[in-house]
């Protein structure tokens, strides 16, 4: 399965540590390669990468794109999405 | 030898006089690559230095500390680190060398961005440099004790680092560079540790005598016999007042001349009712749903769950819960208008409800079911015509309606209106539909001033000692008390010690704050009227 999905990040400190760790963790979560951009042409990073996802420095009200590809890549996109519409309140400790 | 004053910013507020201590003398973090062998691999030493974490991790008790620990944790976990090698055969052949390049790409890269919060991660970032070297190289980790009366003087100091030491109710921290914001800064406010930062390049003597202020971020070199009588007089009175106050807080707030001023709490996350007792407050003044709710409004009956939680808290003192106010400086995703050129004055909060009309009805709804459970109201935002406010009450019967149909059981509240478009504030005393009022003094301003709350250039205009301001109050309490129409304020204007005696010299005798406010606000209406 190959999955799209778009978000707006409303964190307003943008997509900085704490975020950043609840986002790589959940990606962790499932088999499904998970691609993470801050602009739909990419360029495309691994969103389970902490290092990478906060060599992004996404400033707030940016959109995220993320891309999923793998058997559980609808489920990952789902809860991808909405961790950052929750403001990742949701996130697990 | 003289005294001396040195100015920095105030980061963590509280007093304190103690001895210079050079934080250098324990800490460094090294820029350079050692010329050292390693004692063992890099991965173990990698594994090693999450173990530490994980154990500091464990002994911390605020949420603040564990974020930042986990930070570090998952960064150190990260394979990508070594991406840039192109063989892979030299983490194991020079894992010193590996490790510090690792590191500085990802310093450099924080360090080019400009960004003032990748600067301040840096700090981070060289922690987990120096922690994962000591152990590679078999350096053993200095135990740091401090004297109890430390001033520590530091470059920066790494929040694992300043999570490691016990701080003492009689040490502070002086930093020539960090900032306020920063994650260390976080951690001394929480601790009640005093800290002053960005004082800059001063030279400083080890164990010479200071006084650090935290609230104004000065620090006092060599203070002589006379002042430091002084302060110890300061911080005896500064710790009686907050002891005294925390404890008056429970009791109601009478001004000098015995009327009672209802001080009641603003509340924008359901967790802020945790740790507070009730009694320490008149009830709940403004719950903002716009907040509480984190950009997502949760359905029907999660919405009842909160809302009866509030009122089951305020065991039946009134709880004013405030429909979405979205729009203007608060955009909610999926709701607001994009693009109105002029946001403050375009689409929002009531209006907006009425573009949303199903997103409304839950919420009304929500709101109507969990008013079995207390003393609810519910207040509109935005209202500018008496039309609209006959429009909500229309929509409010049908929803009881409904709910009678589908056999829900639901009570009635009150309904009310914030007053913040000077229009309706002129036009009190002709509503038939208004229950009770309270003035959002933030609004109310811009919209009266002509000074837009977010532009900096003119924000200093919306000054509330402006005569014609105070008029405005004046007339909104005189009109609402002609026709018994209950009014409070829950503007930022009410948590300002300074300007509570314009608000109860108009009459306002109900009052909404941020819970942390309660106790000094009640002390500064017991000293009202002053002499």
């Amino acid at each position: 399965m190959d999955i799209h999905g778009s978000v707006q990040l409303v964190h307003a400190g943008g997509l900085h540590a704490r975020p950043a760790v609840a986002l790589t963790k959940l990606a962790k979560t499932f088999r499904a390669k998970i691609l993470i951009a801050a602009s739909a042409e990419g360029p495309w990073i691994d969103a389970k990468s902490v290092v990478k996802v906060m060599g992004m420095k996404t400033p707030a009200h940016s959109t995220l794109f993320f891309h999923a590809l793998g058997d559980d890549a609808r489920a990952a996109i789902e809860a991808m999405t909405r961790l950052v519409e929750e403001d990742f309140s949701g996130a697990p400790e | 030898m003289n005294s001396r004053r040195v100015f920095g910013q105030p980061a963590a507020p509280g007093l304190a006089f103690g001895r210079i201590f050079d934080w250098e003398n324990i800490e460094q973090y090294p820029d350079t690559v050692p010329d050292r062998p390693a004692v063992m691999p890099l991965p173990a030493a990698i594994e090693q230095a999450i173990e530490q974490l994980n154990l500091v991790r464990s002994h911390s008790k605020d949420a603040d500390a564990s974020a930042i620990m986990e930070f570090q944790i998952e960064f150190l976990s990260d394979p990508s680190l070594f991406e840039f090698l192109d063989d892979e055969n030299l983490i194991a052949e020079q894992p010193v060398e590996v490790w510090c390049a690792a590191m500085d790409r990802q310093i450099t890269d924080f360090s080019d961005s400009g960004d003032d919060y990748f600067l301040h991660r840096m700090s981070d970032l060289c922690d987990m440099r120096s922690r994962v070297l000591k152990i590679l190289l078999g350096e053993k980790d200095k135990t740091v004790k401090l004297p109890a009366d430390a001033i520590v003087v530091a470059e920066d100091i790494a929040p694992s680092r300043f999570l490691s030491i016990p701080w003492g109710p009689h040490q502070a921290i002086v930093l020539r560079n960090g900032s306020p914001s920063s994650h260390v800064a976080i951690l001394a406010r929480a601790r009640a540790l005093p800290m002053v930062v960005a004082v800059g390049p001063i030279p400083l003597m080890i164990g010479q005598p200071a006084i650090v202020n935290g609230h104004d971020g000065l620090v006092e070199l060599t203070p002589d016999a006379e002042r430091l009588d002084q302060f110890h007089r300061q911080r005896e009175s500064a710790q009686a007042a907050l002891t005294n106050a925390i404890e008056l807080s429970k009791l109601p707030a009478l001004t000098k001349k015995a009327e009672q001023v209802s001080v009641q709490i603003n509340i924008s996350d359901i967790r802020e009712i945790d740790h507070l007792n009730h009694e320490f407050c008149d009830g709940i003044g403004l719950v903002r749903t716009e907040l509480m709710f984190a950009h997502a409004l949760p359905s029907e009956t999660e919405q009842v769950a909160v809302y009866s939680h509030l009122l089951h808290w305020a065991t039946g003192k009134p709880v004013v819960i405030r429909t979405l106010d979205v729009g203007g400086d608060k955009p909610f995703p999926g709701l607001s208008m994009v693009d109105e050129a002029n946001p403050f004055l375009g689409t929002r909060g009531l209006r907006l409800s009425f573009k949303n009309i199903a997103v409304f009805k839950v919420q009304l709804r929500a709101l109507m079911r969990a008013a079995t459970h207390g003393d609810m109201r519910v207040m509109f935002p935005m209202v500018t015509h008496q039309s609209e406010l006959s429009e909500v009450h229309a929509l409010v019967d049908q929803c009881a309606a409904e709910l009678t149909h589908e056999s829900i059981a639901f009570k009635m509240p009150l309904l009310g209106a914030m007053i913040e478009v000077p229009a309706l504030a002129l036009a009190i005393k002709s509503s038939k539909y208004l229950q009770f009022a309270s003035i959002g003094t933030n609004d109310l301003m811009q919209y009266f001033m002509a000074a837009a709350r977010d532009n900096s250039n003119v924000s200093a205009l919306a000054n509330a000692m402006h005569p014609g301001f105070e008029r405005l109050l004046k007339l909104i309490v005189d009109d609402a008390n002609e026709i018994k129409l209950p009014v409070s304020v829950c503007g930022d204007l009410a948590a300002r010690e300074d300007m509570l005696p314009l608000l109860l010299r108009v009459g306002l005798r109900s009052i909404s704050v941020p819970p942390a406010v309660v106790p000094e606000i009640k002390q500064a209406i017991r000293r009202w009227p002053p002499p």
